[in-house]
C-alpha cells in the first residue's frame, strides 16, 4: 500500500483519515428526497463553507420551477444508436442513483416532471458524441432539469452537455454505466457572465465499466458542480478531468466524491484551474473514500491552480478516507501557485516577450488535460477559449 | 564584428536571511566575435552570477558598472530585449516548461528573436539538420521542454537553441557538467560549428579543463571572489589543471 510518502500523523493533518469510518465520513452525509427535508444553508456547513451563497440563494429558495423553452431551451442531437426518451420522477433508473444532499438537487429531483433520458442499448457502440445544447434565456427565473445518461451492458457512448446563455439553473445528472460499458460525459459550462448554475452529478458503475467524466467551467457568475461516482462492482475505472478558468468576480466550485465500494477499481482525478482578476474565486474539494470491501483500489487525485493576477483566490481541499490497508495505491496532491519566475526567465532569455511567455506557460498548463479529451471539436473549442481568456487579461 | 564589454560590474543578491550580499565585485571582461574566453574558478566564486547578471535575471541587482553590446547599454534592456540584441545564455539547469513542446518553443523563440516567423520549409530543414548533428532523436521535438530530459539531453537542447537562434555572444554556464565523453564531444562540436559559421563570441564558464580540449579558448580568466584574478592564454588552463585554484584562494583570503 502506498499513501503518498508521508507518515500517518502528517496524513491526518492533510485530510487523509485512516481506519474505520466515523460520523464525519463522507459516506454518512445526509441525503433525502423532498425540498422541505433540506434546510437553506447558512454557510457554516462543511459542504457550503466555500460556496457563493449570495449568488445561489435564489436557487436555494426556489420551491417551484419553470420548465420552458423561453427560460432554458434544450436541443438534443440525433445520433444513430442512441435512444432519446423521457423518465417521470418515479421511473427508474431516474432518482435511483441520486438521492439529494441539498435543496437544489431535491428541487430538480422532485419538481421536474420529465427527465431527459439518453441511452446506448446493450452492445451498441456509438463513436459519434451526442450533444445536448442547453441554452439559458432568462437569468431571473429559477429553472431545473434532470438528465439520465445510460450505457447498457457492453455499450459505448459519449454525451456532451453544453451550457450557454444565461440562467438560474439547478440540474441533476445521473449516469448509469452498465457492466463492461464505456461512457464519456463532457459537461461544458460556457455560460454568459451572469448565469447561476448548480449541478449534481451522480454516476454508478457496474462491473468492468469505464467512465470518463469531464467538467469544463469557463463562464457563469457562480457555478457549482457536485459530482459523486460510485463503484458498485469490481474491475471498473473512472477518469475525472476538470478544467476551469475564473475571471473577475466569477465563483467556480467543483466538488467531487469518489466512492470505492467495490474491490479492484481505479480512479484518477485531475482538475486544473487558472484564475485572473479581482474577486476571481475557485474551490475544489476532492473526497475519496476507500471502503473496507474495496481491496485492490488504486486512486489518485490532483488539483492544481495557477493564480495569474493579484486579488484572485483558489481553495483546494483533498480528502482521502481509507478503511482498508489492502490497496494498490492512494495518493493526492494539491498545489496553488503563481507564475514560476524561473520559467518566465528561461522563456524570456530566448527572446520571448513577457506576455507571450506567460501565455505559453498557461497554455502548457492546460495542454496536458486538453490532450486527454478525445473529442476534437471540444479540444479545439477549449484551446480557443483559453486564448480568449488570456487575451482579456494579458494585453 | 561584435563586442561585449563588461566594465567594473558589481552585483548583489538578497540572501534567504534578508541580507544583501555582494557577489560580483568589479568584473572587467571584453569579448569580441570569434573569440572564446574560458572563465574558470572554484565553486562559489561568482561565475554563474556573472552569467545570469548579464542575461538579466531578476534575482541579481546590478549596483555598479556597465555591460555594453556593440556600444548598446545591455543593463537598460529587458531580458527578452537582450536576447533579441544577440545575447544567449546556455543554462546549467534549464527549467521544465510543462505542456510546451520543444518544436513549439523553438519556433516561438526564433520568431521572437528575428521579429518574424521563419519560413516554414527552411525552418523544418534547419531544425532537423541541427538535431541530426547533435545526435538528437527527431521525436525529441515533440517532447515538452526539459521535461524528463537527462542531463545530456538538456545540454544538447541548450546548444540546439544556440545553433538555431544564431546569437552574437553566448555565455555557456557549465555546459560541460554532467556530460559523458561522447556527449561532451557532440556538444563541443555544436559550439565550434556556431563559432565557425556565425563568428560567435563565447564566454565559456567551467570548473574543468576537459571541455577546453574540444573548444579551444583564446583567453583564460581565473575567476575568484567575484572578479577576474588572473588572465592568460590557453597555457593558463594547463597550469590550473596542474596546480588547482589554491594559489588564488589563499591570495583572495589573505
Amino acid at each position: 500500500m502506498t499513501v503518498t510518502d508521508h507518515s500517518k500523523a502528517e496524513l491526518e493533518s492533510e485530510g487523509i483519515a485512516l481506519g474505520a469510518h466515523t460520523e464525519d465520513s463522507r459516506a454518512y452525509r445526509y441525503a433525502a428526497f423532498g425540498v422541505d427535508n433540506h434546510e437553506i444553508p447558512t454557510g457554516r456547513e462543511e459542504e457550503w463553507r466555500f460556496a457563493s451563497l449570495r449568488e445561489i440563494y435564489p436557487l436555494l429558495q426556489a420551491t417551484e420551477t419553470t420548465v420552458s423553452e423561453d427560460v432554458v431551451a434544450f436541443d438534443v442531437d440525433e445520433v444513430e444508436g442512441i435512444t432519446v426518451g423521457s423518465l417521470g420522477a418515479d421511473e427508474a433508473p431516474r432518482n435511483t442513483l441520486l438521492v439529494p444532499e441539498d435543496r437544489i438537487a431535491a428541487a430538480a429531483a422532485e419538481l421536474t416532471a420529465n427527465a431527459l433520458h439518453l441511452k446506448a442499448p446493450k452492445n451498441t457502440v456509438v463513436e459519434q458524441p451526442l450533444r445536448v445544447e442547453i441554452t439559458g434565456k432568462d437569468g431571473s427565473t429559477a429553472s431545473h432539469a434532470a438528465i439520465v445518461l445510460e450505457t447498457e451492458e457492453s455499450a459505448r457512448a459519449t454525451y456532451i452537455l453544453n451550457h450557454t446563455g444565461t440562467a438560474l439553473f439547478g440540474e441533476n445528472v445521473e449516469m448509469v454505466v452498465g457492466d463492461n460499458s464505456e461512457m464519456t460525459v463532457i459537461s461544458l459550462q460556457d455560460w454568459d457572465d451572469d448565469a447561476i448554475h448548480v449541478a449534481t452529478h451522480v454516476a454508478h458503475l457496474g462491473r468492468d465499466a469505464k467512465l470518463k467524466h469531464i467538467v469544463v467551467s469557463l463562464g457563469g457568475r457562480a457555478v457549482r458542480v457536485n459530482s459523486t461516482s460510485k463503484f458498485n462492482a469490481p474491475g471498473s475505472e473512472i477518469e475525472q478531468i476538470g478544467l476551469y478558468f475564473a475571471d473577475d468576480k466569477q465563483h467556480l466550485e467543483h466538488r467531487l466524491f469518489v466512492d470505492h465500494a467495490a474491490p479492484k477499481c481505479t480512479s484518477d482525478v485531475t482538475y486544473k484551474g487558472a484564475l485572473q482578476g479581482k474577486g476571481a474565486r475557485s474551490v475544489w474539494v476532492g473526497d475519496v473514500l476507500i471502503r473496507k470491501e474495496a481491496e485492490g483500489t488504486d486512486t489518485y487525485e490532483l488539483n492544481r491552480n495557477l493564480v495569474l493576477t493579484e486579488g484572485a483566490r483558489a481553495d483546494s481541499v483533498p480528502n482521502l478516507e481509507i478503511e482498508t490497508g489492502e490497496i494498490e495505491g492512494a495518493g493526492h496532491a494539491a498545489a496553488t501557485g503563481r507564475f514560476d519566475d524561473e520559467q518566465l526567465f528561461y522563456l524570456r532569455s530566448r527572446g520571448i516577450p513577457e506576455i507571450e511567455a506567460r501565455r505559453l506557460v498557461v497554455r502548457g498548463f492546460f495542454q496536458e488535460l486538453i490532450q486527454k479529451i478525445d473529442v476534437p471539436e471540444i479540444r479545439e473549442h477549449l484551446t480557443d477559449s483559453i486564448e480568449d481568456e488570456l487575451r482579456r487579461s494579458m494585453n | 564584428m561584435s563586442v561585449l564589454e563588461i566594465k567594473d560590474l558589481h552585483a548583489t543578491v538578497e540572501t534567504p536571511e534578508g541580507d544583501t550580499k555582494e557577489i560580483l565585485k568589479g568584473v572587467n571582461l571584453t569579448i569580441k566575435s570569434g573569440e572564446t574566453h574560458a572563465i574558470m574558478g572554484p565553486n562559489g566564486s561568482g561565475k554563474s552570477t556573472l552569467a545570469y547578471a548579464v542575461a538579466g535575471h531578476p534575482k541579481y541587482e546590478i549596483t555598479q558598472g556597465e555591460v555594453l553590446l556593440d556600444g548598446e547599454d545591455v543593463l537598460e534592456m529587458s531580458v527578452d530585449e537582450r536576447a533579441k540584441a544577440g545575447l544567449f545564455l546556455a543554462m546549467q539547469y534549464p527549467v521544465e516548461v510543462p505542456g510546451v513542446t520543444v518544436s513549439n518553443f523553438l519556433r516561438t523563440a526564433k520568431t521572437a528573436v528575428d521579429g518574424e516567423a521563419p519560413k516554414l520549409r527552411t525552418w523544418v530543414k534547419d531544425v532537423k539538420g541541427a538535431m541530426d548533428q547533435l545526435r538528437m532523436d527527431p521525436k525529441f521535438a515533440e517532447r515538452n521542454v526539459n521535461e524528463g530530459f537527462s542531463g545530456g539531453e538538456k545540454k544538447r537542447h541548450e546548444i540546439l537553441q544556440m545553433e538555431l537562434l544564431k546569437p552574437k555572444m553566448a555565455i555557456l554556464d557549465e555546459t560541460d557538467s554532467g556530460l559523458d565523453v561522447d556527449a561532451l564531444r557532440v556538444v563541443s562540436e555544436g559550439i565550434n560549428r556556431v563559432k565557425e559559421n556565425e563568428g560567435l563570441g563565447v564566454m565559456l564558464i567551467t570548473h574543468y579543463t576537459r571541455i577546453l580540449r574540444y573548444v579551444k579558448p583564446d583567453f583564460v580568466h581565473v575567476f575568484v571572489n567575484g572578479r577576474v584574478a588572473e588572465q592568460g592564454g590557453p597555457e593558463l588552463a594547463a597550469r590550473l589543471e596542474e596546480e588547482g585554484y589554491d594559489r588564488f584562494l589563499t591570495a583572495a583570503n589573505a
